[in-house]
């Protein structure tokens, strides 16, 4: 009786909450659209270079935000440490390994070849360190992501290595260097695949929090943890693959957001995600936004943006969960 | 019982002049470093020199290859040195400066006056510019790594990971700024902030040579001292050590000597970590008097031969740094793992 009293406005509170963060976020796309050197405004050419390359890039941040911004979470649900993302963990480095392999060994492979052979590196790399953590018998909360940045760094050493060897490293650079700068029509429809992930996501999310509880309890409510295990780790594989392949690496992102959504409003996974996908979009947004604006009529590339802000914001949590 | 076996050992470690017997033990693994870099050395100035032996041409391609050795024996010496003091000052052996961020820290406090001061910062050449430059670095070093050793945060896991998304973030403020500055600014600051194995800059190598022997000298007069702090800040100062203060001290050297090593080559995230773990590997005992010395011999002999080894059996001598970054971080990550299954 009680419940059913409270639970209407309660309810009607959250989704209002939500729909001024949408519009929030919708307020932020527009500047995105509306900010640019060229005056869409001015001619005929304006409207034609909206579709070119100002909605791509948009819908590019959307679609990257959200998605390494949920796999994040699902790194952090698999890895039950709140401190694992894509970055830590060395998956984007193994991603950027696997992109640089197949352009050097099979120059041929189109765009989507290059981009499952990136995936293939991500997942191999990302079971990697889940068989290290599995291996790791104390696993402190701070261990854990040390163990994955030192693995990144041992991997992107071989990286670099290689490019060298083939005098790669100026491309390396651009490619790897997180930007949006290149995304225009034509250029960014793949990204449409990590949709394909974010909405996975959405829909296993019940099973990988279940999984986040441990492999016992998993097993003993009837969820097949290994299996969640793998797909939920290919789903971050994809993600941080077609990213790295399309705009890069997106440092730091996928840690700072579900985590401050989670210190905000607790750690119900579920009713966490939508949050979670929008603070993804929102702060790449405004990373890409920040970066277009102080040197114009030139830019600044999102990932740099990305890594001081993140850098400054991990840190924090890191200080704010110690006090805890 | 076993309080008199480990007597022996005990002053065979601690204290210097120790029976002839143990001190034997203790140096011949410097010596055979100090003979693995000698002949490395040898091998890089005169191996594959096309002038006949001995004669003017061969003397010329030796003395130009000297600058490339001298540079090579400063950055090896000061990044081992800096190490081993790194290790003392913080009581424990995983961390290494270039781990938390000193390296990356250099390259922002450069960016940074470039950034600020524009080309002009080029123009203060010489002695001042460098002083000011290591003040810059050396203040802002203590003022910070200070701050995270000092007190309640001995969490080491806690200060790891700081130190490692600190270099991170350092990373992208340079880039950053980098990205801001003119091209003819930029010019600047690249000419002074990557140099590399192959080319060392004769210019700093009277400064380097300076900096590190004064260095060296200071710490080897306090090694007794340095062997109090680091048995860690409540022994230490029980044993009447102004600990504050000796790590503050020890903050600086390391602060200095890092520049040094990345001013000359670049940054190198796990040489000195790579050294540091061989020399407590083949070290007898924990003495400054014993490792300081086979830090540096060690990290000669290993910079040396990754250079020679790179230069001529692989003709990959751009990527001597690289392959150091590799062997030293899976090295890094087993001893981590190792530590952490404990």
């Amino acid at each position: 009786m009680l419940q059913t009293t409270i639970e209407p406005p309660r309810q009607k509170r959250r989704w209002r909450a939500l729909a001024t963060a949408i519009l929030v976020v919708c307020g932020l796309l527009v500047a995105s659209l509306a900010i640019g050197v060229y005056d869409i405004t001015a001619d005929d050419f304006g409207a034609e270079l909206v579709w070119i390359t100002r909605v791509p890039r948009t819908l590019a941040l959307v679609l990257a935000g959200a998605a390494i911004a949920t796999s994040g979470l699902v790194m952090q649900m698999l890895t039950q440490n709140r401190f694992v993302d894509a970055t830590t963990s060395g998956t984007t480095e193994w991603a950027a390994l696997g992109l640089l392999l197949s352009a050097l060994l099979l120059p041929d492979l189109g765009l989507v070849g290059k981009m499952v052979v990136a995936s293939c590196f991500a997942f191999a790399g990302a079971m990697l360190f889940m068989l290290i953590l599995s291996r790791v018998v104390i696993r402190s909360t701070l261990v854990v992501p040390l163990i994955g940045i030192m693995l990144g760094a041992v991997v992107s050493a071989a990286t670099t290595f290689l490019a060298a060897q083939f005098s790669l490293l100026q491309m390396l650079g651009t490619w790897f260097m997180g930007s949006f700068t290149q995304v225009v029509r034509g250029r960014y429809e793949v990204l449409w695949v990590v949709a394909v992930v974010t909405i996975l996501v959405f829909v296993l999310a019940d099973r990988i929090t279940v999984a986040g509880l441990g492999k016992d309890v998993a097993t003993s409510i009837g969820v097949n943890y290994q299996t969640i295990l793998v797909s939920g780790t290919a789903l971050v594989a994809v993600a941080a693959g077609v990213t790295v392949v399309v705009v890069g690496f997106l440092p730091l992102l996928g840690l700072v957001v579900p985590n401050i959504v989670s210190m905000v409003r607790g750690d119900n996974v579920r009713a966490n995600l939508p949050w979670v996908a929008l603070g993804g979009i929102a702060l790449v947004t405004l990373c890409d936004i920040i970066g277009r604006l102080i040197i114009r009529p030139f830019e600044v590339p999102v990932s740099m943006v990305l890594g001081l802000v993140g850098a400054v914001v991990f840190i924090a949590l890191l200080f704010r969960q110690q006090r805890a | 019982m076993t309080s008199t076996l480990a007597a022996p050992d005990v002053a065979a470690t601690g204290v210097e002049g120790a029976p002839g017997h143990s001190r034997w033990h203790r140096l011949w693994p410097i010596l055979a470093a100090l003979t693995l870099a000698v002949v490395f050395a040898i091998a890089i100035l005169s191996y594959d020199n096309p002038a006949p032996l001995g004669s003017a041409g061969y003397w010329i391609i030796v003395q130009s290859r000297l600058t490339a050795l001298a540079t090579i024996v400063f950055v090896a010496a000061s990044q081992a040195l800096a190490t081993v003091l790194f290790h003392t000052a913080t009581n424990n052996r995983i961390l290494t400066p270039s781990i938390l961020g000193f390296d990356a820290l250099y390259v922002l406090t450069q960016t940074a006056l470039v950034f600020v001061f524009g080309t002009a910062a080029s123009s203060l050449e010489g002695i001042p510019k460098i002083l000011a430059q290591s003040a810059l670095m050396v203040l802002f070093a203590t003022a910070l790594y200070g701050w995270l050793f000092s007190g309640k945060r001995q969490n080491l896991h806690l200060l790891l990971l700081v130190g490692v998304v600190l270099g991170i973030g350092f990373g992208s403020v340079s880039t950053l700024m980098q990205r801001l500055l003119t091209p003819s600014e930029f010019d600047v600051l690249s000419a002074r902030l990557f140099g590399s194995i192959g080319k060392g800059n004769p210019e700093y190598l009277p400064f380097a040579a300076g900096i590190v022997g004064a260095i060296l000298l200071f710490v080897w007069l306090r090694r007794r001292t340095y062997d109090v702090v680091a048995l860690g800040r409540d022994v230490a100062i029980g044993l009447g050590v102004n600990y504050q203060r000796e790590v503050r001290t020890i903050l600086i050297l390391v602060a200095v000597l890092v520049s040094v090593a990345v001013t000359m080559v670049g940054p190198m995230t796990f040489f000195g970590f790579l050294v540091a773990t061989l020399t407590y590997q083949f070290a007898r005992g924990d003495s400054h008097a014993e490792t300081i010395p086979l830090a540096i011999t060690i990290g000669l002999a290993t910079l040396l031969g990754a250079t020679f080894v790179l230069k001529h059996v692989f003709a990959a001598a751009g990527l001597v740094t690289v392959i150091i970054e590799f062997a030293g971080g899976v090295l890094f990550l087993v001893v981590l793992l190792r530590k952490g299954m404990r």
